[in-house]
């Protein structure tokens, strides 16, 4: 009981604990590739720091949903971070809820940070929602196929028992229709996440931006709720890539050296997804909107493709 | 006991009815008894459908005789939609005390009254009906009544263009229902459910089919699957919004109790393309209804547009059921099914909560129009509150109820691996693609259902001067509020009840393997859980953590200010984001199926350079009527037309006809014998 009550504070504070270094890790990275200098790693922290700080500016025409959205979607991205295997796989409470409940948990972060940016009632916030709907709509049906085809393939939906038998299964892990899914979930987790080419989170250009517009309208303590609530997200959105693909050294019982071990390795996968990100991002221009449909329509026949070889290889 | 509980709910109804028309002087007395009574029903209603569910089936003879066997029988399956009419007529009846006072002195408040009492009487009629005439009797009885209240309103002429679209389309829905009871009726001979029962045991495979086919179509026309679903956005919004609600939320619903009475009751199942036939139809149904729903300013049309939609996502289930069960896989139909009569009670309670939350907009603000809404939530903040609610629940957000039903759907399609048939498997799951699409859809529509409507600054004076509605209207919202709360996050009483219901349909009960967190885990080794109580109680775990950082850094301060508009002036309701740009995107991507047409006016006072004013408008094609009815009823005006060549108009004429006719049928009963 104490060591899960224990489990369950650990993995909260790793996760809050995490998630604006590895922002701080990729925009180094990223700064690495474009041959600059960049900030620190920790400046992510102080960022959020120096926002609890400040006095808020909030628009006059706004109601309670403004105050009561960045609490609600950070809670929400929070509990789905207790559904994803961080560094153990029995999860304790791991039961309240599967791959499925994690993806609609994040639909209902996005619900209410996009009913927030309709609130102060400028054009940019209507914009940015309007946009950031649009995209989650473009993600979800590639999102569900591949969530089945790791299903099938794993033979459950429950992100505790896919890092387990993944792990098990050792090389055998890389069959054609696992890596087919991978490569759909890494396009989403791009859209996801909020990166080029979907959208750029180093911009405040109003015609190019959807999440950064969407929060244009917050400050103060409430802005870093929302930048922190974002981080996080992007961090759990890694750990399913990391945990589920790759979830090489993730512990499987409760002891003090399995779980050291994990949360290097964790460390060491997230990092190295940052650092692939980041090459992508450098790469490659930010998109017309209108473009990403083709971009997920890829992840979808990725997806398509990762479901029916299955279906051909294994016959069910 | 059972029924006593019975004929009280039919005597508060009829209650309800003729004191409306006795009572008729005086709107308020009349209001009150009337629609008092009908609560007082819907409480009876809602103690015999529980003790049925919970017990044993009730049945009860009328008039015996041999071929019309009049009577009721109440089983579970029937039962189940007693409760979801009498919880959602109980809670419509309380908000409908106040909703009336619009109407009082303009227009007949005991007609209402009495139509209203009559039209749930009729729906509860309907599920509990075990004959087919009887039936029909009913079905015709519901129709006709709902029609009524759809040209309540009839001073207005879209009113009665609609109610016109509604008449005619829910009778050639009932031809196809006679044809195939008739069908069933010949083999069983009689007009008895039970030997349609039997008749379905024996009938030959092709007589099923078409019997299955045109049920789907005569049902399928009264709940609104795509294309028949033309009426719907039609007559849904025409009634008045207690009528809406209780059409959106519980009549379409009858008509998915008898296809699935039909189709496993009946017919056993049937054979695997039933339920690929209705998956696909559903399918669609899930998607264009939604797509057309964001596409919508009206609110009242944009919720008739989701109904279109949550039909579909029921008989998503019901098909993928459909298909386990011609398979040989009844545990795993009963899951489908499962799934289905969750959504089913979902949908019940959050649509009529949504058109109640609609009609409470347009009884402070006297329009339709969402882009004349705006900063309600100041103005109404208990309306927005359960409007709220039951736009995350229609969403399918954790922990609302339309998350577990959907996620059960969901499941209920990954679980056709178990089938053998590799191409079948393909398009279930492909189904469940089109599921999620449908679900981040209602998802955008509903951010722009909302934030449209009750966000931001008001967009016209209507809103601006809206008020709260008064207390009978939010209590009634507030008893389906609690209602999407519950069903969301106690889903396990929940199944174990639709277990029940479904168990005599699929001949095997699956509670027992369902544990108390949603786990599926024994249904074909396949583990997957989810605990909605328990996502709803971790909620309250790491809400602390937010809460300790706010408080934290308690010393900082709000300042209000003006809305940043890149430091110009914008704090006016005209820079706003409107309804029509929120779902721009979405217009652009689908204009395939959309065909948007845009004309833009633009007048110039003197010079070229100085615009006067600009008239924009914007619409899509209505692709259905356009190219699917607007054809067809060409077809049947035309033969008309031929036909007007034998019909003279002299009565001589006509007795002629009758003396060919009778010749003819004499000769060839002759050549027979």
């Amino acid at each position: 009981m104490i060591a899960k009550i224990a489990l369950v504070i650990l993995q909260l504070l790793a996760i809050i604990a995490l998630a604006p270094l590895l922002s701080g890790i990729i925009k180094k990275i990223k700064a690495f590739f474009q041959i600059r200098k960049g900030p620190g790693i920790f400046q992510p922290y102080y960022d959020i720091a120096k926002l609890l700080q400040k006095d808020s500016v909030v628009s006059q025409n706004v109601s309670w949903l403004f105050h009561a959205a960045p609490i609600v979607s950070f809670v929400a991205v929070l509990t789905a971070g207790l559904l994803i295997p961080i560094f153990i796989t029995e999860l304790p409470f791991g039961f309240a809820g599967d791959l499925i409940a994690v993806v609609y948990l994040f639909a209902l972060a996005r619900f209410f940070i996009a009913l927030a940016a309709l609130d102060a009632g400028s054009s940019f916030g209507g914009m940015g929602g309007s946009r950031e709907m649009f995209v989650a709509s473009l993600v979800e049906p590639a999102l569900m196929l591949s969530i089945f085809a790791i299903a099938l393939n794993v033979g459950s939906t429950n992100l505790g028992y896919i890092s387990q038998t993944v792990s098990a299964m050792g090389f055998d892990a890389f069959s054609p229709y696992q890596i087919l899914a991978f490569v759909a979930l890494f396009i989403i987790a791009i859209a996801e996440t909020g990166r080029i080419p979907v959208d750029n989170p180093a911009t405040h250009l109003e015609l190019t931006m959807i999440h950064e517009a969407m929060i244009l309208e917050y400050s103060g303590k409430q802005l870093a709720i929302v930048e922190l609530g974002a981080m996080i997200k992007q961090l759990l959105v890694f750990s399913l890539l990391a945990n589920i693909f790759f979830p090489w050294g993730i512990a499987q019982g409760v002891s003090a050296a399995a779980v050291i071990i994990a949360l290097l390795a964790y460390f060491a996968k997230i990092v190295i997804l940052g650092a692939v990100m980041a090459m992508v991002e450098t790469s490659t221009a930010k998109w017309r909107l209108f473009r990403l449909p083709e971009l997920l329509s890829i992840s979808l026949m990725f997806s398509f493709l990762a479901l029916v070889s299955f279906i051909i290889v294994k016959g069910g | 006991m059972d029924t006593y509980l019975f004929f009280g709910m039919i005597l508060f109804y009829l209650i309800g009815a003729s004191s409306a028309l006795i009572l008729n002087k005086n709107d308020r007395i009349c209001t009150y008894t009337s629609f008092l009574s009908a609560s007082i029903a819907s409480v009876f209603g809602i103690i015999f459908s529980g003790s049925i569910l919970l017990g044993n089936d009730f049945s009860l003879t009328l008039s015996g005789s041999p071929i019309l066997n009049f009577g009721f029988f109440v089983d579970k399956l029937s039962a189940f939609f007693v409760f979801a009419i009498s919880i959602t007529a109980f809670a419509v009846s309380i908000y409908s005390t106040g909703y009336v006072r619009e109407y009082f002195g303009k227009k007949n408040i005991g007609y209402l009254c009495f139509l209203y009492n009559i039209f749930i009487l009729s729906m509860i009629l309907v599920v509990s009906a075990n004959n087919a005439v009887m039936f029909l009797i009913v079905w015709e009885l519901m129709s006709v009544i709902s029609y009524l209240l759809v040209v309540f309103e009839h001073e207005k002429p879209q009113t009665l263009k609609a109610g016109f679209i509604y008449i005619v389309m829910t009778h050639i829905g009932t031809g196809f229902i006679i044809l195939s009871f008739l069908i069933m009726a010949g083999s069983g001979g009689s007009f008895g459910f039970e030997t349609f029962r039997n008749a379905g045991m024996t009938m030959p495979p092709y007589l099923k089919d078409i019997a299955f086919l045109l049920a789907l179509i005569g049902f399928g026309t009264k709940a609104g699957i795509v294309p028949l679903h033309i009426w719907l956005p039609y007559a849904h919004p025409a009634a008045p919004s207690n009528v809406s609600a209780l059409m959106s939320g519980v009549m379409i619903k009858t008509a998915i109790y008898m296809l699935i009475r039909v189709s496993f009751d009946f017919l056993g199942g049937g054979v695997w393309w039933w339920g690929m036939l209705l998956l696909i139809i559903a399918s669609v149904s899930a998607l264009i209804g939604v797509m057309y729903a964001l596409m919508e300013h009206d609110m009242k049309r944009l919720l008739a547009f989701h109904s279109v939609e949550n039909i579909g996502i029921i008989l998503i289930g019901v098909g993928v059921a459909m298909i386990f069960m011609s398979s040989g896989h009844p545990d795993l139909a009963a899951f489908g099914l499962i799934a289905a009569l969750y959504h089913t009670i979902n949908h019940a309670v959050f649509k009529s909560l949504l058109f109640m939350g609609a009609g409470s907009i347009i009884y402070s603000t006297h329009t339709k129009n969402i882009e004349e809404y705006g900063g309600l939530i100041k103005r109404m903040p208990w309306t927005a509150f359960f409007f709220l609610i039951g736009a995350i629940s229609i969403s399918a957000l954790p922990p609302f109820n339309g998350f577990v039903s959907e996620w059960l759907t969901l499941q209920a399609q990954l679980l056709s691996i178990n089938l053998t048939d590799n191409i079948i498997k393909i398009a279930v799951l492909f189904s469940g693609a089109g599921l999620a699409l449908t679900g981040a859809l209602a998802a955008a529509c509903f951010v722009k259902a909302f934030g449209i409507s009750f966000l931001a600054l008001p967009r016209s004076a209507h809103a601006e001067h809206a008020k709260e509605v008064p207390a009978p209207m939010l209590a009634g919202m507030a008893i389906l509020a609690v209602m999407c709360v519950a069903l969301g996050v106690l889903p396990f009483y929940v199944v174990n009840i639709l277990d029940s219901v479904s168990a005599p349909l699929v001949g095997t009960n699956i509670s027992s393997r369902i544990s108390f967190d949603l786990t599926i885990g024994t249904l074909s080794s396949f583990p997957a859980s989810i605990s909605t109580t328990w996502i709803a109680l971790l909620v309250f775990v790491v809400l602390p953590l937010p809460v300790i950082i706010y408080m934290l850094m308690s010393r900082t301060n709000t300042v209000k200010y003006e809305t940043w508009g890149c430091g110009q002036p914008v704090s006016t309701a005209r820079n706003e984001y409107t309804a029509t740009a929120f779902s721009k995107p979405i217009r652009i991507w689908l204009g395939g199926i959309f065909r948007p047409q845009r004309e833009i006016q633009t007048t110039y006072s003197d010079s070229p350079f100085f615009k006067d004013r600009v008239i924009f408008e914007s619409e899509i094609e209505p692709v259905f009527e356009r190219y699917l009815y607007i054809p067809v009823t060409w077809v049947v005006l035309t033969v008309s037309r031929l036909m007007k060549v034998i019909q003279t108009g002299y009565i001589q004429t006509y007795l002629l006809y009758i003396l060919i006719t009778l010749v003819i049928a004499l000769i060839y009963v002759g050549s027979g014998a």
